[in-house]
């Protein structure tokens, strides 16, 4: 039932939306069940078209769902529109600042557009300005920044009203690294401060490094949910890639039987092996191939990523997905 | 209250916008001038015909120019919404708890102050040609004016956020606004027109708005013309703003 847990700042169930176009219909969001609760990093991994965007609209109250039911910051969706556009921040893919106008022109009006006084919105936006460390563009129109720099005031914008829940969608898609590295310390800053982040992003690496809890989306549903570590452990052991010169499937047939694997695949022209303990079943897995007189090009051991869990889950690699 | 501040700051923002750019004013006032110094002189040999109209061919032809500016001016102020949409800034401004007529009214009073102004500037530039007109005649012309770049901006505003492409925009609104104005006897009074004409024109209602504004620059501000095409347009316009409104409460795709 929605509204059972007290800590939830977002929690649904079964929400829906579908898109009508002339010939068809297209259910972008399948029935949705999130519980997030206050403080979390909460991160929403998926490929592009997945949902996600969809999904964090409907959350923010910019697009009504087509069933479900959803409480966000303490309100009903249905029904509180407002009080919940009182309390939360949204942060969309295109920013939402003018190329023509100043960020410090744009953090004041965001502030005044939440009620507040000139003056409290004056206040507002320098203490902003410093804390993004815009000081050098804040009197310069938008038009003029860096993609950084633009980010970063988006986010200002986001947070003018000091908000106990913000959403962010790919926050950093299409940054450099180094800007990259600063809106996810601007996050974890964000996050000491008690804020509720819940963030959308195609990046393993981001929901990994980022997120204490992902959920991860395709084709509208949630197919994985729960902190990063408990996703790679439900995996269980470690991943083995490897290929061999010649045909693929012969070193899968010869090694799929074989006690130690768990499940193993064809993917991407390399064979990958779920195993229980790679170190052990590395030699084997050697002694096997030379047996049978395939000749090993690459090998590689890691610990299960987030695209281990996608993987397992879809049937496809997430680093596949068009971006 | 808050729609009439959410309403203020909306509009403090557009006009904050618009005065960065004040040639816009200017290149508003440019075409109806052109058509004043390059059109006008030769209505002067017809200007005595029957069902032309009294007052010569300045007082008929202005209030026609004048209805003009008010729909032109304000057909194209959905290009801006598009690009802003694109910005992410409608998104940005809908997920504040800022009411959404504001978001409508703020922007469009905007764009009444831009065409009230060119009217006014266009208006003193066409006495010297020989127009006449009643000070509390000005007062009332820009009054209607307003209206219609009020009604305008709001339908052009609505279809912006329902096409959201520009590709889409212009052909909507530019080949829907010709025909209205062609059929209110802008450029030349319906009084001369042959019945058939006569007869669509009569269920325009900008053909209202013209004949008030004709009447005005006639002196005759009692006539009955005056208060229904003053009326007509308040109802259109409410009817207008109510409908973009909503179109800013809904999300689209």
């Amino acid at each position: 039932m929605v509204g059972a847990n007290p800590e939830a700042v977002i929690e649904t169930r079964g929400l829906r939306r579908v898109f009508k176009s002339r010939q068809r219909q297209v259910e972008a969001v399948a029935g949705v069940d999130l519980n997030v609760s206050a403080g979390e990093i909460f991160g929403f991994l998926g490929p592009n078209g997945a949902g996600k965007t969809t999904t964090l609209r409907m959350l923010a109250t910019l697009l009504p769902p087509s069933g479900g039911t959803a409480r966000v910051a303490g309100c009903d969706l249905a029904t509180q529109q407002d009080r919940i556009r009182d309390r939360i921040g949204y942060v969309g893919q295109a920013g939402g600042s003018d190329r023509e106008i100043t960020g410090r022109t744009e953090l004041v009006f965001q502030g005044r557009l939440y009620g507040m006084s000139t003056a409290a919105a004056q206040t507002r936006a320098t203490e902003l300005i410093d804390m993004l460390e815009l000081e050098g563009a804040a009197d310069r129109k938008t038009g003029t920044y860096s993609g950084g720099q633009k980010r970063r005031l988006d986010i200002g914008l986001g947070l003018v009203h000091g908000p106990k829940l913000l959403f962010l969608d790919e926050p950093t898609t299409g940054l450099d690294p180094q800007s990259r590295a600063r809106v996810w310390d601007e996050v974890r800053r964000m996050h000491d401060r008690g804020t509720t982040v819940f963030l959308t992003t195609h990046y393993l690496d981001e929901a990994d490094a980022l997120c204490d809890r992902v959920a991860i989306i395709d084709y509208g549903k949630i197919v994985a949910e729960g902190t990063p570590e408990e996703l790679k452990r439900a995996i269980a052991g470690d991943v083995v890639t490897f290929s061999v010169a010649g045909e693929q499937r012969r070193a899968l047939d010869l090694i799929q039987g074989e006690p130690f694997v768990r499940e193993a695949r064809l993917e991407n022209g390399s064979v990958h092996l779920y195993v229980d303990r790679g170190e052990q079943a590395m030699p084997a897995i050697l002694r096997l191939l030379d047996g049978a007189n395939l000749q090993l090009l690459t090998v590689e051991l890691h610990r299960p990523s987030l695209d281990d869990v996608f993987l397992r889950q879809t049937g496809r690699s997430l680093r596949e997905s068009p971006a | 209250m808050k729609l009439l501040r959410d309403t203020w700051l909306v509009f403090g923002r557009y006009f904050g916008l618009l005065i960065h750019n004040p040639v816009w004013i200017a290149l508003g006032v440019l075409q109806p001038l052109l058509y004043l110094i390059l059109f006008a002189p030769l209505l002067k040999p017809i200007a005595s015909m029957r069902g032309f109209g009294p007052g010569g061919a300045y007082n008929v032809f202005v209030p026609g120019l004048l209805v003009q500016l008010g729909m032109f001016g304000a057909a194209g102020v959905g290009f801006s919404l598009i690009a802003e949409l694109r910005m992410g800034v409608i998104e940005r401004l809908r997920v504040t708890p800022v009411s959404r007529v504001a978001l409508l009214l703020g922007r469009a009073l905007r764009d009444v102050i831009s065409i009230v102004v060119q009217s006014l500037i266009l208006i003193l530039l066409a006495l010297p040609f020989g127009l006449s007109i009643h000070p509390v005649g000005i007062v009332i012309v820009l009054a209607l004016i307003g209206l219609i770049g009020l009604l305008t901006a709001s339908v052009a505003y609505a279809v912006a956020l329902a096409v959201r492409s520009e590709d889409s925009y212009a052909p909507i609104v530019f080949t829907s606004a010709l025909p209205i104005l062609l059929l209110s006897g802008v450029l030349l009074p319906l009084g001369l027109a042959p019945q058939w004409l006569r007869s669509i024109a009569a269920v325009n209602p900008l053909s209202y708005a013209v004949d008030a504004a004709r009447a005005i620059f006639n002196d005759s501000l009692g006539d009955p013309s005056v208060a229904k095409g003053v009326a007509i347009m308040v109802v259109l316009s409410v009817i207008a703003v109510v409908i973009g409104a909503r179109q800013f409460g809904r999300a689209v795709a």
